[in-house]
């Protein structure tokens, strides 16, 4: 009979080192954490809806307020995650919602194809209703 | 045939004697189309017998010899020397036990694989279950086909970040299998998987990192499945909360 060897297993504290292993989990941690900056935008068009229901005045500072380099410099910074992020996203979808025709799936390119299409159409309607044409 | 001489780490560990792993590096010619499990096999053949790792196959249908190459996980038969110019660091697979040397401890693995019951439920009084043929169409086979060429190498898990912080989570790999049997048309036991992917532990821990499906030598696609589920649980959820009479 074979001689019984003791087990004892050696459990290597790995938890972090993942972040730096491979580009792909920085560019991960990109699009999770810019959903930080997307939140502090969206509560920011918290406060100015506020302000504008608090009157003229009220409104006109606000906007004054957002002439501040420090706040445009966020407007662009947020506006640089929100598009990394949605195009990241959009990229995904073809797994998430894959379309069977028959026997074959629809091409990934068509499923992305249409989230981005339908961005665009809906963003330039926005842009629309805003004023900006 | 050209020869070229190879530097390889490789992490090694004696449960008997040592208090923890440690390199040992080994300078080895090889040919250059030689994998790294060749290197291994090489080194363990004419230089140090000790040397401990799992392989069998050689062609990438076992799942056996998967393990770290350069940070990465990777099946070393399927990993060619030639795609490495420089030193070439092997270590076990990330996120689990080392047993010794390249071999882990994967029992982790098994039992969550055992708790997605990934095998055929047949639905109750089936029709098919009193002359034993259950037919399928090649649109229903291509439903699932992709989700069914998992080897159970690993590799999914060792890139996982969520496994490798929250042991608990039932893993890339085990709820693909799940979902492989969800979606044949055979298959009447989602119910019952249900209660395993469905949870916390299941296919909510997964954040979208994506890095199973990269990695997975096989092209599974572990990532599109776990969204699939997610959003397939969804509907259940809904469905159960705002349509009560469609409830059973």
């Amino acid at each position: 009979m074979a001689q019984q060897v003791g087990r004892k297993p050696f459990v290597r504290d790995a938890r972090w080192e993942w972040i730096t292993r491979h580009p792909r989990y920085l560019r991960y941690l990109t699009r999770e954490f810019s959903c930080l900056f997307i939140g502090a935008w969206t509560l920011m068009l918290v406060c100015a809806i506020a302000r504008l229901s608090e009157g003229p005045e009220a409104w006109a500072a606000f906007l004054e307020g957002l002439k501040s380099p420090l706040v445009v410099a966020f407007h662009l910074v947020s506006l640089a995650f929100a598009v990394y992020h949605s195009i990241t996203w959009f990229q995904l979808t073809p797994k998430a919602l894959p379309v069977q025709l028959g026997e074959k799936f629809l091409p990934d390119g068509v499923i992305s194809g249409a989230h981005f299409g339908a961005w665009a159409v809906l963003s330039l309607a926005i842009l629309y209703l805003a004023g900006a044409f | 045939m050209s020869e070229r001489q190879v530097e390889i780490e490789v992490l090694r560990y004696n449960p008997e004697t040592d208090k923890e792993p440690h390199f040992q590096r080994y300078s080895v010619k090889c040919r250059e189309e030689w994998v790294v499990l060749d290197a291994l096999n090489h080194i363990k053949e004419t230089i140090d017998p000790t040397l401990s790792y799992r392989w069998s196959c050689h062609m990438a249908v076992c799942g056996s010899c998967g393990m770290m190459v350069n940070g990465e996980p990777k099946l070393a038969c399927k990993s060619f020397l030639r795609d490495y110019p420089g030193l070439i660091r092997v270590e076990p697979l990330a996120h689990f036990p080392v047993e010794r040397d390249l071999v882990t401890v994967i029992d982790d693995f098994v039992a969550k694989l055992a708790r997605v019951k990934p095998y055929l439920i047949p639905k109750p009084a089936a029709p098919e279950a009193a002359t034993g043929e259950y037919q399928q169409t090649p649109a229903q086979l291509k439903r699932y086909k992709q989700f069914t060429l998992c080897i159970n190498c690993m590799l999914c898990y060792a890139a996982c970040p969520e496994y490798g912080l929250i042991p608990e989570y039932i893993g890339p790999a085990a709820l693909s299998l799940a979902h492989r049997w969800n979606e044949d048309s055979r298959d009447g036991g989602r119910e019952q998987r249900q209660e395993e992917i469905a949870a916390t532990e299941g296919v909510w821990e997964c954040s979208f990192v994506g890095a199973c499906s990269e990695v997975c030598p096989e092209h599974v696609d572990p990532a599109a499945a776990l969204q699939q589920v997610k959003i397939k649980s969804t509907i259940d959820w809904y469905t159960e909360h705002l349509m009560p009479w469609r409830n059973k």
